[in-house]
C-alpha cells in the first residue's frame, strides 16, 4: 500500500509538470495559436530558472525570470504565425530547435552546480494532510508548486468559461471574424494569449529544475514532457479540468516505470523488472507509447461528440477573408 | 408609439452625399447620394456588383470611402471601424453571421462590448436579452448555442447584437436569401414592428417582390451610379424597378417551348447518405428525371442538396438505397463510370470544384476529353489539339477571355460558369445535374446559363435543377421536388408556390391537401 501512495504522491508531483504546459497550451490553442514549440520553450524556463537562482540564490526570481524567458521566446512563434501569417506548425517546430539549442548553449556548465542551487520550499498541510490517503497523496511534502496547481486548476477553467476576457478568447479562436467585426483585437489577443502558453512553460520547466527533480540535466531535465503537453491538450479536449486528470495520470505512470525497478518483490512474487536494464527501456518507452494510444482514442472521441477543437486552430486570420 | 414616427415631421437618420468608393480596377461608387428616414424601410435595390453592399460597409464603418460625407443624425462622421458606426447607431446585418457556433445566444450578444466587467452572469443577461427580444417579436433561446439553430434564428441573433448596442439603423444585407418563405413572413414582421418603434432600416437586395412588400422607398444603383433615388415604392411597379436596376426591358419568363418527356433517365430509390460530420443527410430520396425534363429540387440551403447532388455523380459514398442512370446501376460507381453514362454535374462551387483555379482555360475545357481522340493521343496529350478544341468552345459559348491559356481563377463568374457549361455540355450528357447554376452572377449572365439548360432540354437531355432561387425553380423547370431534412416532401406541377414554400419548412404534400380538403 505504502508503495502505491509513494507512487501516487511523486506522480503528482510530476504530473504538475505537465499540467502547467498543458493549461498554457490550452490557452494559446483556445486563441487559435498552434504552438509545438512547448518542449524548447520549457527547456529555456528550466535552464533560466537554474542560472538565475544560482546567480541571486533566490529561487522565486528564478521562477519569475523562467516565466519571463519562456514567454519572450513564444512571442518568435507569435511573430511568425500571427503577423507573418506562416504554417503554425513549421514555426513552432522551428521554435522548438531554436529554444532548445539556446538553453543548451546557454545552460553550459550549470549540471555541476547540483546540491549547491537552492530550490522552492515543499511543506505539509497539517490539517488536509490528515484526510486518509488523499492526504498522503495530495498534501504531503508536496512542492508549493504543486499546492498552487491544485488552485490553478478551477481558476483556469473558470476564467475561460465564464468569464468576458475567458469569452472573447474563446471567440477569437473559434470564429475571429466575428470577433473582429466587433471590434475585438484578434492579433493583439493572440499574441497575449501565446505569451501566456510560454510563461505557463516556463513556470512548468522551472517547476522541475527548481523543485520536483532539481539540476539541470541539458535536454534530459524535460525530457520530451513538453511533447506529452501538446498530445494531452488533444486529450483534455481544451478543458483545463480535463488537462488536470490527464497530467496527473501521466505523471502517475512516469513514477510507476521509475518506481517499479526499486522494489525486489512485487505482491509477494520475484519483481521481473527489478533493475533490469532491457525491461527498464521498455518501460520508459511506455508512457510515450500510452501518449500515442491516448490520443487516437481522445480524438475519436472528440470528433464524434463535435467537440473541442477550436475551429480556426493553427488558421491565420487574414482580415479580407470575412466573406463581405 | 414613438412622436418622431409622425408623418408630418420627417427627419433623416442619415444622409450620405457624393460618396465615391474605388477598388483596384472598379469604381464602385460614383457619386452617390442615399438618405434614410426615422421609422423607413428604403429598400437598396441593384444588381450584383451594382454598389449596394460597398455603399452600405461604408456606412457601417467597415470601408473608408475616397470622397464625400456621411452625416449621421445632423453630424458629420468619420468612421474607421464598425465599432464607431455602432456607438453612432449603426448596425449592419451581414449576409454571412458573424457568430461563433459554439457560444449561446447571449454570449455572441455580448462579445466585445464592455459589459459584464468580469463575471458573466449568464443568467442575468439571457433575462435581459430575451426582453429586448420579446420587445421586438425576435423569438430565440437566449441559453441556445448558436450551432444548435436554423438559419432564421441565428439572422435574429444577429439583429439582436446590433439592437443590444442600441443601433437606431439597421442594414440588412440581402436578408432573405438564406430564409424560407415562413421566415421570411416573420422575418418582415420583426421589421415592421422595429419601424413601429423608430428604428430605421435599409433593406439591401435584388429581389423585386420583397422590395415591393417590405419597403418604403426605394433607391436603385446601377453600376455604382444612382439611377433613381428615394422613390416613394406606392409610385413605381414592379417592371419599373426592373427596368431601372438592368437598364432595359427585362422579361420575366424564358421562352420554353415544349417537349414531350421520353424514358425516364435518372431513377433515384430511397437513397441514404451522411453529411461530411457523419450525421444523416439524406433519409430515403427517391426521384426520377425523364428525357427532356427539367426537375427542379426546391429547398432551403443545407437540406441534403449538395449532398444530392454529390451522391447521384459518385462523390459521396450511398449508404443505402439505389441510384440508376439510363438502366444501369451506378450506386457507388466510380465518377468516371458515371461520366460513361453521360453524367454531367455543374457544381455550386465553380471555383474549388467546377475548375481548377491555377489551369488555363484549355486544360480546364479538356477534363473530360483528355484521353479520347483526337486531343489524347495515347499517353500524350496533343496540346494543338487541345488548343484548337478551347478555341471553338471560347467562340461557341462566348467566353470572355484574352487567350485560351489564360487561367481561369482570372475570370469572372460569369466566365467561369461558360467554361464549365461548355465543357459540360460538349460532353453530350444524358443526364445533368446543375447546382445553383446562376447564383452571384447578373442578369444578363444568368439569362445565358438559363437559355443554354433550355436548349439541353429541348435536345433530350434530362435535367436536374438544384436551386435555391424560387423564381428560377418555377420558370425553368416542368416539375418541381421540395426536399427537406434529407427526405422528399412532395412533387408539383403546376408551380403552386403556396405548396412548395410550406414544403419548404417541412409540411408532406399530402398533409397540405388533407388540409384544403378539410
Amino acid at each position: 500500500m505504502d508503495f502505491v501512495l509513494v507512487i501516487l504522491a511523486s506522480g503528482v508531483a510530476t504530473g504538475t509538470v505537465l499540467l502547467y504546459a498543458t493549461v498554457g497550451e490550452i490557452f494559446s490553442e483556445r486563441s487559435g495559436v498552434l504552438n509545438l514549440g512547448v518542449e524548447g520553450m520549457m527547456l529555456v524556463g528550466a535552464m533560466t530558472a537554474y542560472k538565475v537562482t544560482a546567480a541571486t540564490s533566490d529561487p522565486w526570481l528564478g521562477l519569475l525570470a523562467a516565466m519571463l524567458a519562456a514567454g519572450a521566446v513564444s512571442q518568435v512563434h507569435a511573430f511568425i504565425a500571427i503577423t507573418l501569417q506562416a504554417d503554425q506548425v513549421v514555426s513552432g517546430l522551428a521554435l522548438n530547435f531554436l529554444a532548445t539549442g539556446l538553453s543548451l548553449v546557454l545552460g553550459e556548465g550549470l549540471t555541476s552546480l547540483r546540491d549547491v542551487v537552492p530550490t522552492l520550499p515543499s511543506f505539509t498541510i497539517s490539517l488536509l494532510s490528515q484526510i486518509p490517503w488523499l492526504g498522503r497523496i495530495l498534501f504531503t511534502k508536496q512542492s508549493v508548486m504543486v499546492y498552487v496547481g491544485y488552485i490553478f486548476i478551477p481558476l483556469a477553467w473558470y476564467y475561460i468559461n465564464r468569464t468576458r476576457p475567458g469569452m472573447h478568447l474563446r471567440s477569437v479562436g473559434e470564429y475571429p471574424a466575428a470577433a473582429d467585426s466587433l471590434g475585438i483585437s484578434v492579433f493583439s489577443l493572440r499574441y497575449f494569449y501565446v505569451f501566456v502558453g510560454g510563461m505557463m512553460a516556463g513556470l512548468a520547466g522551472a517547476t522541475i529544475s527548481l523543485s520536483i527533480s532539481p539540476g539541470w540535466f541539458a535536454a534530459l531535465t524535460t525530457a520530451g514532457q513538453g511533447w506529452i503537453a501538446v498530445g494531452l491538450v488533444i486529450f483534455a479536449q481544451w478543458n483545463p479540468a480535463r488537462a488536470a486528470v490527464g497530467a496527473y495520470t501521466f505523471g502517475a505512470l512516469r513514477r510507476l516505470v521509475l518506481d517499479i525497478q526499486g522494489p525486489t518483490t512485487l505482491l509477494g512474487f520475484a519483481n521481473p523488472f527489478f533493475y533490469n536494464p532491457y525491461y527498464g527501456f521498455f518501460l520508459k518507452m511506455l508512457p510515450y507509447a500510452f501518449t500515442v494510444v491516448v490520443l487516437v482514442i481522445g480524438s475519436r472521441e472528440a470528433n464524434r461528440k463535435r467537440i473541442g477543437t477550436p475551429a480556426a486552430l493553427g488558421l491565420p486570420y487574414i482580415r479580407g477573408q470575412r466573406g463581405l | 408609439m414613438d412622436q418622431t414616427n409622425k408623418p408630418n415631421e420627417i427627419t433623416n437618420v442619415v444622409r450620405m452625399q457624393g460618396i465615391v468608393k474605388r477598388f483596384p480596377g472598379v469604381l464602385a461608387n460614383n457619386q452617390v447620394d442615399f438618405e434614410l428616414r426615422r421609422g423607413e424601410v428604403h429598400a437598396l435595390l441593384g444588381e450584383n456588383g451594382a454598389g449596394k453592399s460597398t455603399l452600405m460597409n461604408v456606412l457601417a464603418g467597415l470601408y473608408r470611402p475616397d470622397g464625400g460625407t456621411v452625416i449621421v443624425n445632423d453630424k458629420v462622421v468619420n468612421f474607421s471601424s464598425p465599432r464607431d458606426a455602432i456607438n453612432a447607431g449603426i448596425g449592419m446585418v451581414h449576409q454571412h453571421f458573424m457568430l461563433v457556433p459554439s457560444q449561446s445566444v447571449t454570449e455572441n450578444v455580448l462579445l466585445g462590448l464592455d459589459e459584464p466587467r468580469f463575471r458573466m452572469h449568464l443568467p442575468r443577461y439571457n433575462r435581459k436579452i430575451a426582453e429586448i427580444a420579446g420587445q421586438y417579436g425576435l423569438h430565440v433561446d437566449p441559453a441556445a448555442k448558436i450551432w444548435q439553430l436554423s438559419v432564421g434564428e441565428q439572422q435574429r441573433v444577429e439583429i439582436l447584437k446590433m439592437l443590444y448596442r442600441g443601433a437606431d439603423v439597421l442594414i440588412m444585407d440581402e436578408p432573405t436569401a438564406v430564409l424560407a418563405p415562413s421566415e421570411i413572413e416573420e422575418l418582415f414582421k420583426t421589421l415592421r414592428s422595429m419601424t413601429a418603434q423608430g428604428k430605421s432600416i435599409v433593406f439591401i437586395s435584388h429581389k423585386l417582390h420583397e422590395v415591393m412588400e417590405i419597403s418604403d422607398r426605394v433607391t436603385v444603383l446601377q453600376k455604382g451610379v444612382v439611377t433613381s433615388a428615394c422613390l416613394p415604392i406606392s409610385s413605381v411597379t414592379r417592371a419599373d424597378l426592373a427596368r431601372l436596376m438592368v437598364g432595359r426591358e427585362v422579361v420575366f419568363r424564358v421562352e420554353k417551348k415544349h417537349v414531350e418527356p421520353g424514358e425516364v433517365v435518372l431513377s433515384v430509390k430511397d437513397l441514404q447518405a451522411d453529411n461530411d460530420k457523419g450525421l444523416p443527410a439524406l433519409r430515403g430520396v427517391s426521384l426520377d428525371v425523364r428525357e427532356g425534363e427539367v426537375v427542379g429540387l426546391a429547398g432551403v440551403a443545407g437540406n441534403g442538396q449538395s449532398e444530392l447532388a454529390e451522391t447521384l455523380v459518385g462523390l459521396r459514398p450511398v449508404l443505402g438505397g439505389k441510384v440508376i442512370v439510363n438502366q444501369k446501376d451506378v450506386t457507388n460507381k466510380p465518377v468516371k463510370f458515371g461520366i460513361r453514362q453521360g453524367v454531367s454535374l455543374i457544381p455550386a462551387d465553380r471555383t474549388q470544384v467546377g475548375t481548377a483555379p491555377n489551369l488555363s482555360v484549355t486544360d480546364n475545357v479538356i477534363m473530360k476529353k483528355y484521353d479520347q481522340a483526337p486531343i489524347g493521343q495515347g499517353w500524350m496529350v496533343n496540346a494543338l489539339e487541345a488548343n484548337k478544341y478551347a478555341a471553338e468552345l471560347k467562340e461557341a459559348y462566348d467566353i470572355m477571355v484574352p487567350t485560351v491559356d489564360t487561367s481561369v481563377r482570372l475570370l469572372s463568374g460569369g466566365n467561369l460558369q461558360k467554361v464549365i457549361l461548355a465543357r459540360e455540355i460538349s460532353s453530350e450528357p444524358k443526364l445533368m445535374i446543375a447546382v445553383q447554376p446562376t447564383r452571384g452572377l447578373d442578369v444578363g449572365a444568368i439569362e445565358g446559363v438559363q437559355r443554354l439548360l433550355l436548349a439541353q432540354r429541348a435536345d433530350g437531355a434530362a435535367i436536374l435543377l438544384i436551386s435555391e432561387e424560387l423564381e428560377e425553380l418555377l420558370s425553368l423547370s416542368d416539375r418541381v421536388y421540395v426536399i427537406y431534412e434529407g427526405g422528399i416532401m412532395g412533387e408539383v406541377a403546376d408551380g403552386d408556390i403556396e405548396k412548395i414554400g410550406q414544403m419548404m419548412t417541412g409540411t408532406r404534400l399530402e398533409q397540405i391537401e388533407m388540409q384544403g380538403e378539410a
